[in-house]
């Protein structure tokens, strides 16, 4: 008896069509584009701010626009999924053993988040909104 | 206990006289509580002796019978018939190659468990006479879920990584490598990092997480994978930005 095992391909770029757990991880790796976009633009107003009021108007009257607006909402959509979906798996990558037990999980997203409110409300403080 | 007629659409490979797989369908006369592999052995025994699938204790435990049910890697001996609506459709486990019908080849498999020492490498070996390796139930818990690892690779045929990167060692060999590697009797970490610490190691994992979410013991592979992330960038730090510290 001779021995043919049979390989099967895997699709090179269609493979995440076939699982809805891979779709969702794909639209989590596909945020970090809106992120990292969002991130260029606030580069590139912070070059505008430098550049004088005038400049900085124009690029204000420019975040009005309607592409604008539809970037903005697409981005925070994005940035929420994210930033939701890394810190759920936070507990998995740091998982804090104290004694005998393991912390549960809904403290180590939890202190997560409010890091992050901390941090906002840090920023909020700086830029002067209290 | 009831019965109904379930029907099963399997994949048939027979490399002597196939070029590729084709799918059989049977129709089988099931009992309400049976499990993928009941039907699969009642094919066997009255419908079509020549199918073949590997299984062993029926009780989720040894890891055998592990193949895609309706697309999801599962124990068959645990995808309860009731649970599926219509036809099922049973597969060899994605990723590996198809050896005959339901039967895998898994050597890859094998040779990469084989790689990262599964096994106890003891600091410093004493004599019998000295006893017993110690450990305290705190010590035992921070690796305690990795044992229950069956080796059944329904982790590797969720995995999109390693089905796209053939070379990558896998959710279940890292998985057991931490599990010694956070063993506090162990003391082979550094020979377990050659191997898990490279490239085709923990570096092939994107955190897709499909591991964790099929494994049929919830050993969290996805969890250990990027533990030992975490611990080989402390390692390169450690060395090259305080080489005086000791790992």
């Amino acid at each position: 008896m001779s021995r043919r095992p049979y390989v099967r391909e895997i699709p090179k770029f269609r493979w995440f069509f076939r699982q809805p757990r891979y779709l969702r991880y794909m639209a989590r790796e596909l945020s970090c584009l809106f992120i990292g976009a969002y991130a260029l633009m606030m580069v590139w107003g912070s070059k505008q701010l430098a550049d004088g009021p005038a400049t900085w108007g124009a690029f204000l009257e420019r975040l009005h626009s309607p592409s604008s607006i539809a970037f903005h909402v697409l981005a925070l959509g994005f940035a929420l999924y994210h930033t939701i979906t890394w810190f759920n798996l936070t507990p998995k990558a740091l998982p804090v053993q104290v004694g005998g037990e393991f912390v549960p999980d809904g403290v180590i997203v939890g202190a997560h988040y409010v890091g992050w409110g901390l941090l906002s409300l840090a920023v909020l403080y700086f830029a002067g909104a209290f | 206990m009831s019965e109904r007629v379930v029907e099963l659409e399997v994949l048939r490979y027979n490399p002597e006289t196939d070029s590729e797989p084709h799918f059989q369908r049977y129709s089988v006369s099931c009992e309400e509580e049976w499990v993928v592999l009941d039907a699969l052995n009642k094919i066997k025994e009255t419908i079509d002796p020549t199918l073949s699938y590997r299984w062993s204790c029926h009780m989720a435990v040894c890891g055998s019978c592990g193949m895609m049910v309706n697309g999801e890697p599962k124990l068959a001996c645990k995808a309860f018939l009731r649970t599926f609506d219509g036809v099922i459709r049973v597969e060899p486990l994605a990723h590996f190659p198809i050896e005959r019908d339901l039967v895998t080849v898994i050597d890859d498999f094998v040779m990469k468990l084989k790689r990262v020492k599964p096994y106890l490498i003891p600091k410093q070996d004493k004599p019998v006479s000295e006893g017993e390796y110690l450990q305290t139930p705190a010590e035992l818990k921070k690796y305690k879920q990795y044992t229950l690892c069956i080796n059944c690779m329904l982790c590797y045929a969720a995995c999109p990584e390693y089905g796209l990167i053939p070379n990558y060692i896998g959710p279940a060999a890292i998985a057991l490598a931490h599990r010694y590697n956070q063993d506090s009797r162990d003391g082979g970490r550094d020979e377990r990092q050659e191997e898990i610490a490279a490239t085709e190691g923990v570096w092939d994992c994107s955190f897709v997480g499909a591991c964790s979410e099929v494994c049929p013991e919830h050993v969290d592979p996805a969890g250990a994978i990027q533990q030992v992330k975490i611990k080989s960038m402390v390692d390169w730090y450690k060395e090259h930005l305080m080489p005086w510290v000791k790992k």
